[in-house]
């Protein structure tokens, strides 16, 4: 229960870096949820959000199981919250004030000039993960083909993570 | 060309949160966007395709993933403050209960190794989908020079030099934005190029 405060600070900073997408903001998950508050292991923080990619919804629901994990419920919607309100209170504004920002010279430099950053942050985000998860010849495989089959087919990315668990139940034990 | 100019419709707050508990339910594996896109322009028509795209503007400029900015917005556009709430709420609960109980079950078994073992398969499954994500983003939105420089820049700092997320994305997203800056040729293009690749 102590570490509710710490969840509600820690998460909060976090949603800040989600410029484009949530892998941006994972070093630095990985940094204070493993490194500094030691709430997690390198691996299990790994194992959550990957489960998270399964889940429905904004794939960075994983913040609640992360929560959940380090202050039980009480962290669970103390990490939701903290992850998801104060960029949605922002989001709300801006979108209020929108048509005034529409003309705003600065509006399209903001907005193309911080695409490639977006991407840059997450491609570094997910160097960072497959550091930890891409361990050997199997999981480097199973990452291959899962990137070949999400850009070549149609089938449903929550079906190739379910094939991912089942290759690992067969060839990672 | 009627709808293309119909205002925002009003709609009621429970209809709303219907709605969206419903894509918060069935989303899974991600992409979002096009699960609200088909919700709220193709089936309800609550909003028109530009409008859906200005909204799809506005979400990616901030922070905040794509999926809860998307359902603020459109639950503002269709339902005003309380639609906003009953929007995100129901984009968020399912996956909410979802993760939380995927937490307890974790807490329990974790350490098993027939989990551990499947949970490794996830993992380098995640790392093959969302590679996939941002090159098919990437490839869609790298033009010329710069936006290539911007991208090395921010991976080498984050994973080379180890700069810390936040500093990297001061510095690299400064320097982006300046080089994108008013009076430049191509800052008179409405959408970038991801925004348009994600309709």
């Amino acid at each position: 229960m102590d570490q509710i405060p710490a969840i509600a600070r820690v998460f909060a900073y976090l949603s800040l870096l989600t410029i484009g997408g949530g892998m941006a903001a994972y070093p630095e998950m990985r940094t204070l949820v493993v490194d500094v508050h030691h709430w997690l292991t390198g691996q299990q923080i790994i194992h959550i959000y990957s489960v998270g990619q399964m889940a429905p919804g904004p794939n960075m629901m994983m913040v609640a199981a992360m929560g959940e994990r380090i202050g039980g419920l009480a962290g669970a919607v103390v990490a939701a919250l903290a992850f998801f309100v104060p960029t949605g209170v922002l989001t709300f504004a801006v979108g209020r004030a929108w048509h005034r920002l529409a003309n705003w010279p600065w509006r399209a430099a903001i907005q193309n000039g911080l695409a490639p950053v977006a991407i840059g942050l997450a491609v570094a985000g997910l160097v960072t993960f497959g550091r930890g998860s891409i361990t050997g010849w199997v999981t480097a495989a199973i990452g291959v083909i899962v990137f070949a089959a999400t850009i070549h087919t149609k089938i449903n990315p929550a079906l190739l993570i379910l094939g991912g668990a089942i290759v690992g139940v067969i060839a990672l034990r | 060309m009627t709808t293309q100019a119909s205002p925002p419709r009003k709609v009621s707050v429970a209809d709303i949160f219907v709605t969206f508990l419903i894509i918060g339910a069935t989303s899974f594996g991600g992409g979002v966007v096009a699960y609200l896109r088909n919700a709220l322009v193709t089936k309800k028509q609550w909003l028109d395709d530009n409008r859906f795209l200005e909204l799809m503007s506005i979400s990616n400029t901030l922070p905040g993933l794509n999926a809860t900015n998307m359902s603020i917005l459109a639950g503002d556009r269709v339902g005003g403050t309380a639609g906003s709430i009953a929007a995100m709420v129901g984009m968020c609960l399912p996956g909410f209960i979802f993760m939380t109980v995927a937490g307890i079950l974790y807490g329990e078994h974790g350490d098993r190794p027939l989990v551990t073992a499947a949970l490794r398969g996830v993992a380098a499954a995640a790392v093959g989908l969302l590679g996939a994500t941002w090159y098919q983003i990437g490839k869609k939105s790298v033009k010329g020079f710069y936006d290539a420089f911007f991208i090395l820049a921010a991976v080498l700092m984050v994973n080379h030099y180890k700069v810390s997320v936040p500093i990297a994305l001061l510095i690299v997203g400064a320097l982006s934005i300046f080089a994108h800056r008013p009076a430049k040729a191509h800052t008179t293009e409405k959408d970038p190029e991801w925004i348009r690749f994600l309709r």
